[in-house]
C-alpha cells in the first residue's frame, strides 16, 4: 500500500512562510464554507459524520468532544491546540508544522466557529522553541488576510516536561503552574482551562479539520476501517533504513509501513505508540494500525534482532519515572518499583518472584493511577513478559546458575 | 507580562532565558509582587526541566538519551562530547562555557542521534560533525 496524503497534503508544497502559497492551495476555503454555509450545529454534525478520532493517542470522537463544549455552559470557551509532541520516537507533528502550520491555524478558527469560542492557544514544546517564529507568522499572516476576526489564536511555549502533553496537566501549565494532572470528572469540554469549557486537540487531528469540511463527512468515512476513519501519520526510527514521517490509511499493516517503506530487515519487535504503547513481536507484522488494534499517537520504534528487550523495556520505564508528575502514588511509586526490579534483571540478579511482583504492580497500576502515564507505564513490561518470556526466564536462571 | 500569578510561569521562562538560571533573590522577589509563596515559585521553576535554579553556563547542551537515540548510538555521542569539553552530564565547564546534560525525546528520532544546544537543534551526529559544532560555540 502507498501513502495516502491528506493531513501532509500540503507539506513540502507550500511555502510555510507565505500565505498566498496557502490559499493557492484552496486554504480558508473551509473556514469560508464554515462561516457562509454552515451553523456551528452543522459542522459539528459533519465531524461527528465523518468519524474523526483524537490523534494524539487516546482516540476520542472529536465530533463528540466539540459538541459537549458547545453545549457546556460558559460565558467565555477555549481551543487548545496540544503540540507539546512528546511522546518518545513522536516527530510527526514537528513535521506537520514545519510543512504546514497555516492549515492549523485554519482548523482551530474552524473549532473557535463550532463551539463558540473567541480564543485559542498553540501549546508547543519548548524543544520545538524554532518552530515559534513559523506558526506565529502563520498566525498573523492570517490575521493581516482577514481570517481571524472573530478568534484570537496566542501561542504558549512549555518548558520541558513530557507529562504536559496530558491535557489536564498541559492545561495547568498555561495557568501557570507546575504541570499536574487533575482529577476527573470534571472533563476539559464542561470545565478546562481556567475552569471554562475547552477543546484540546492535537496537532494532526485539527490537520484533517479543513478537508473534512470541504469534502465532506461522506468522503473521510470512506476511508479507513470501521472505528477508524481517515489516515494516520507516523513517524518511524529505530532500525529502519528510511526513518522519517509516513501517512497510511487506518487499516495498513504494521509490516507495510516498517517493511515496504521504512525498509526495515531482520525485525525483532516494534514498539507502537511510544513509552507507554506497545510492544509487537515480528510473528505479529501483520497487525492492522486500528484503534482497535494499536496505535497510540502513532511512534514506531523498531527494534532488530541484536537488540535486548530487557534492557529496551528497562530504559522506557526509566523514561516514564523521570517524567512521572509524581501526584499520584501508583504513578510515582509504581514506576520507580518497576525500574528499581528491571535494572536488576539488567544486571543479571533477576529472580522467579520478581515476575509475579511486576505482574501485580502492572495491575495495580492500570487500576489506579490518575492518567495514562500511569495507566500505560505497564503496558512494556506487560508485552515484553508476554511475547518474550523465554529472555526474561534466560536471565533468571543465568542469574542463579552464575 | 502582567504581574498576575498565571504568569508565573512565563515570567520565569523570561528570567531563565535573561539570566542563564533563577536566583533565589529572583524567586523570591517574584513570589512578593505575583503575592504567591516562595514554595510556589520554586516548586514551578524546579518541576520543568528547561528552568534551572543553579547558575548555567551561556550555552546548554542537552543530548538526547531516548530509546530511538540510543538504538543509534547516543553513548557514542555522550562519551565524545564529554571528551570534548572535559566535564560530565550534569557538569559545567570552568570557563562557563558550557553546561551539558542529558534529556529526554526532543523529536528529532528521524536524525538519531541528536542533541541541542541552547534552542538548536542538531542530527545525523558522529564525532566529526560534534568537533564543528562544538567550535562554532567556543
Amino acid at each position: 500500500m502507498s501513502e495516502k496524503r491528506i493531513v501532509l497534503r500540503n507539506c513540502g508544497i507550500i511555502d510555510p512562510e507565505r500565505i498566498t502559497t496557502y490559499l493557492d492551495r484552496n486554504g480558508f476555503k473551509a473556514l469560508e464554507k464554515a462561516f457562509s454555509e454552515l451553523t456551528c450545529e452543522q459542522v459539528i454534525e459533519e465531524i461527528k459524520a465523518s468519524g474523526l478520532r483524537g490523534r494524539g493517542g487516546a482516540g476520542f470522537p472529536c465530533g463528540l468532544k466539540w459538541d459537549l463544549s458547545r453545549n457546556a455552559q460558559g460565558d467565555e470557551k477555549y481551543v487548545i491546540c496540544n503540540a507539546d509532541e512528546g511522546e518518545v520516537g513522536t516527530f510527526k507533528d514537528r513535521y506537520i508544522l514545519e510543512g504546514d502550520p497555516f492549515t492549523l491555524v485554519e482548523a482551530m478558527a474552524i473549532a473557535g466557529y463550532a463551539i463558540g469560542a473567541k480564543r485559542g492557544y498553540i501549546y508547543l514544546r519548548t524543544e520545538y522553541h524554532y518552530l515559534l517564529g513559523l506558526l506565529k507568522n502563520a498566525i498573523n499572516q492570517a490575521k493581516e488576510k482577514g481570517f481571524l476576526e472573530h478568534f484570537d489564536i496566542d501561542t504558549r511555549e512549555g518548558a520541558g516536561a513530557y507529562i504536559c502533553g496530558e491535557e489536564s496537566a498541559l492545561m495547568d501549565s498555561i495557568e501557570g503552574k507546575r504541570g499536574e494532572v487533575r482529577y476527573r470528572p470534571p472533563f476539559p469540554p464542561s470545565r478546562g482551562l481556567w475552569g471554562k469549557p475547552t477543546i484540546i486537540n492535537n496537532v494532526e487531528t485539527l490537520m484533517n479539520i479543513p478537508q473534512i469540511i470541504v469534502n465532506g463527512a461522506h468522503w473521510f468515512s470512506k476511508l479507513g476501517t470501521e472505528q477508524s476513519k481517515g489516515t494516520k501519520v507516523f513517524s518511524v526510527s529505530g532500525d529502519v533504513k528510511s526513518p522519517g514521517v509516513y501517512e497510511l490509511v487506518l487499516g495498513s499493516q504494521l509490516k507495510e509501513l516498517v517493511e515496504d517503506l521504512a525498509l526495515a530487515k531482520n525485525v525483532k519487535m516494534v514498539q507502537v505508540g511510544g513509552a507507554t504503547g506497545r510492544i509487537i513481536p515480528h510473528e505479529m507484522m501483520d497487525t492492522p494500525l486500528t484503534f482497535e488494534t494499536i496505535l497510540g499517537a502513532g511512534a514506531i520504534t523498531v527494534f532488530d534482532e541484536s537488540r535486548d528487550v530487557i534492557d529496551i523495556v528497562c530504559r522506557t520505564m526509566e523514561f516514564l519515572a523521570e517524567e512521572c508528575c509524581g501526584k499520584c502514588i501508583p504513578g510515582r511509586q509504581g514506576t520507580e518499583a518497576m525500574v528499581e526490579i528491571l535494572k536488576r534483571f539488567s544486571r543479571g540478579e533477576g529472580r522467579q518472584k520478581d515476575i509475579r511482583v511486576l505482574e501485580e504492580l502492572s495491575s495495580a497500576m492500570m487500576l489506579s493511577s490518575l492518567c495514562g502515564l500511569g495507566q500505560a507505564a505497564p503496558n512494556p513490561v506487560i508485552d515484553s513478559l508476554q511475547h518474550f518470556r523465554s529472555d526474561y526466564d534466560n536471565r533468571i536462571r543465568e542469574s542463579e546458575g552464575g | 507580562m502582567g504581574k498576575s500569578k498565571e504568569n508565573l510561569l512565563i515570567l520565569l521562562q523570561e528570567a531563565q532565558n535573561k539570566s542563564g538560571y533563577l536566583s533565589q533573590e529572583l524567586m523570591v522577589e517574584l513570589a512578593k509582587s505575583l503575592n504567591v509563596s516562595l514554595s510556589d515559585v520554586y516548586g514551578v521553576a524546579t518541576f520543568y526541566s528547561f528552568l534551572s535554579a543553579k547558575p548555567q553556563a551561556r550555552n546548554v547542551i542537552r543530548i538526547c538519551k531516548s530509546v530511538p537515540c540510543y538504538l543509534k548510538n547516543s553513548q557514542m555521542i555522550i562519551e565524545t562530547v564529554g571528551n570534548k569539553i572535559g566535564i560530565k552530564p550534569g557538569e559545567t565547564t570552568p570557563d562557563d562555557k558550557f553546561s551539558f546534560q542529558l534529556t529526554n525525546c526532543i523529536g528529532a528520532c528521524d536524525k538519531a542521534p541528536a542533541m541541542m544546544i541552547n534552542h538548536e537543534v542538531y542530527g545525523d551526529l558522529n564525532p566529526n560533525k560534534i568537533a564543528k559544532i562544538l567550535k562554532s560555540y567556543l
